[in-house]
């Protein structure tokens, strides 16, 4: 089962004076996430076993597992930067996940953390910079366009959203909010398409009707960050 | 399942440690990371050639590890590709001042793999060259699609390109050559039975005991159509027909025959479908110029054949005869 996104952009309040994103709050949303995986591994590699080859459930737990042991060998170091807390999950998930969402979720976790820098926290309008640099960086490693049905169709309308709501100014947990919003119907929006990349794109017209399991793991991803990421901020 | 095994999840490990064991003398095998690596490696001045791919293809890409051949070889979980810091760490303990050659199977997850390690090599000063083979004609090539799968003619390029190495040419010219192979190799498959994944435990796609796949990939993947189970003249000729269409080859092209089997097919039926081959070729003008046949990329207990036609001019086919040795490979040497 996956749980149907809470209400966040409600009233879309205005950012609260001094609301940032702080490296304890990334490692609560790694560790949500990896157990939203868990929980929807077998969901995500039916979805994946209709237009591909029934491994993506399986390969991205073993990566969150990977990612949980790495968190705990990190710690909470005191001068810890997000930027590099970032990079490392992104390593983690390249050398543990294989297939092609190794190198797509690790790109994106690398260059999210490259953009971060050595900060200990992080604005939204910051963080908004960083989930737009991972994102093109995963773009960029799997060449995928809008509408090919992966990731990116869940990832882009994330990523606008997000700028969108630094920029007029919206509250964190708004902001989120919506960007997981725009992640849910951009997954929803790849079911009647036609794959163009990866393996469901040797079925042509038979991958129409089918959610994209890429797509569903990013709307995972960034529904967990609405929910952990603002914890203890005014919505 | 009905397999020789200890646990599934240890099957890849356990394999390696028998290579390790069986072959210490020409290879070194090391884990986490997981790379085969030829025994003389680095060698100074010379062309490291590194391939790699999910495990369940044996001897591919392990048993061509070795002189004449490849330099490492990266073996993924089965049917999975191998992550960068294996190819990394590979591409790091071959390199021999030369430069690395990456020769990577069209699919989607080892092309990126392959992508990642070699940016990461280039980081470190290494020269790296990529080279996606995509051969099988069964699968539309087209913009709308992730493009051809890598498959037999991916044997012919790393005998080739691993000639060329050791003659010590430089890493573009048998990044070149490597795409030349490519360009005039084709290839299509066909399957009697599914194979079995070992973590999977049954069979990945279910055949009739009268069917069989035409256009099968080495993953089990769906091929063109699946029809009445027909004799070994029909079912040549239907992968011939498409794989000569494609080139398309021309009477009075000289060729390497390439039949190829799957992992569960006896070497007489493979025979069987030489000679078939072989009068089919004649018939059309085709002169084969060299053969190999035998189980080189398999899909681990799959029943079927696949044919690999390479056009080949004066210098493929000298690299050909060029000596190999290998445990999957072997001659001249």
């Amino acid at each position: 089962m996956i749980a149907v996104a809470p209400d966040t952009d409600a009233g879309a309040k205005t950012a609260a004076r001094g609301e940032v994103i702080t490296r304890p709050a990334v490692v609560a949303w790694l560790r949500a996430f990896a157990a939203v995986v868990a929980r929807d591994r077998e969901l995500l590699t039916e979805l994946d076993a209709a237009i591909g080859d029934a491994d993506h459930g399986i390969n991205m737990d073993r990566g969150m597992q990977a990612v949980l042991v790495k968190l705990d060998e990190l710690g909470e170091p005191a001068d810890g930067s997000v930027g590099a807390l970032l990079k490392a999950v992104g390593m983690t998930l390249v050398s543990s996940v294989g297939g092609a969402a190794g190198p797509l979720y690790g790109t994106l976790f690398l260059q999210m953390g490259s953009a971060a820098g050595q900060a200990s926290e992080l604005t939204l309008a910051e963080w908004a910079s960083a989930v737009a640099a991972g994102v093109a960086g995963a773009q960029a490693r799997g060449q995928a366009e809008l509408q090919d049905k992966t990731m990116i169709d869940a990832l882009l309308p994330a990523v606008a959203a997000l700028r969108a709501g630094a920029a007029s100014g919206l509250s964190l947990a708004a902001a989120l909010g919506r960007s997981a919003e725009a992640a849910r119907q951009g997954m929803k929006a790849t079911v009647p398409l036609v794959a163009r990349k990866g393996r469901a794109s040797y079925l042509g017209q038979r991958s129409a009707g089918h959610q994209d399991p890429g797509a569903t793991s990013s709307w995972l991803l960034l529904e967990t960050a609405a929910i952990s990421l603002s914890a203890g901020t005014v919505p | 399942m009905k397999k020789l095994i200890n646990r599934p999840e240890d099957a890849v490990k356990d394999e390696l440690a028998g290579v390790a064991a069986a072959h210490a003398d020409r290879l070194r095998v090391y884990t986490e990371p997981d790379y085969i690596v030829r025994v003389e490696a680095p060698i100074r001045g010379k062309v490291a050639i590194v391939s790699g791919g999910g495990s369940g293809h044996e001897p591919l890409h392990g048993g061509f590890v070795g002189r004449g051949m490849l330099d490492a070889a990266c073996p993924g979980a089965v049917f999975t590709s191998p992550t960068p810091d294996q190819v990394l760490a590979a591409t790091k303990a071959v390199d021999g001042g030369a430069g690395v050659l990456h020769i990577v199977k069209n699919y989607t997850g080892d092309v990126m793999n392959f992508e990642m390690a070699a940016d990461l090599a280039r980081d470190e000063g290494i020269a790296v060259e990529s080279v996606v083979i995509a051969d099988d004609v069964a699968v539309q090539d087209s913009l709308y699609t992730a493009g051809r799968r890598g498959v037999g003619t991916t044997v012919l390029a790393e005998k080739i390109c691993g000639a060329a190495a050791e003659l010590r040419r430089p890493l573009a010219d048998v990044a070149e050559l490597c795409r030349r192979v490519n360009a005039n190799g084709r290839s299509m498959g066909m399957a009697l039975t599914s194979c079995t994944v070992p973590m999977v435990g049954k069979p990945t796609f279910e055949l009739g005991p009268d069917e069989i796949e035409i256009g099968v990939g080495i993953h089990g993947e769906p091929g063109r159509e699946r029809r009445p189970v027909a004799s070994a003249h029909d079912v040549v000729e239907t992968l011939v027909t498409a794989i000569l269409d494609d080139l398309p080859f021309a009477r009075g092209d000289r060729v390497l025959a390439f039949v190829n089997g799957m992992g569960g097919t006896p070497l007489m039926e493979l025979y069987v479908v030489y000679g078939e081959l072989h009068r089919l070729l004649e018939s059309r003008g085709i002169v084969v110029a060299r053969n190999l046949i035998g189980s080189y990329i398999t899909s681990l207990d799959m029943a079927g054949c696949s044919i690999t036609l390479l056009r080949l001019d004066d210098e493929l086919a000298a690299l050909w005869d060029a000596p190999v040795v290998t445990t999957g490979l072997r001659w001249g040497a």
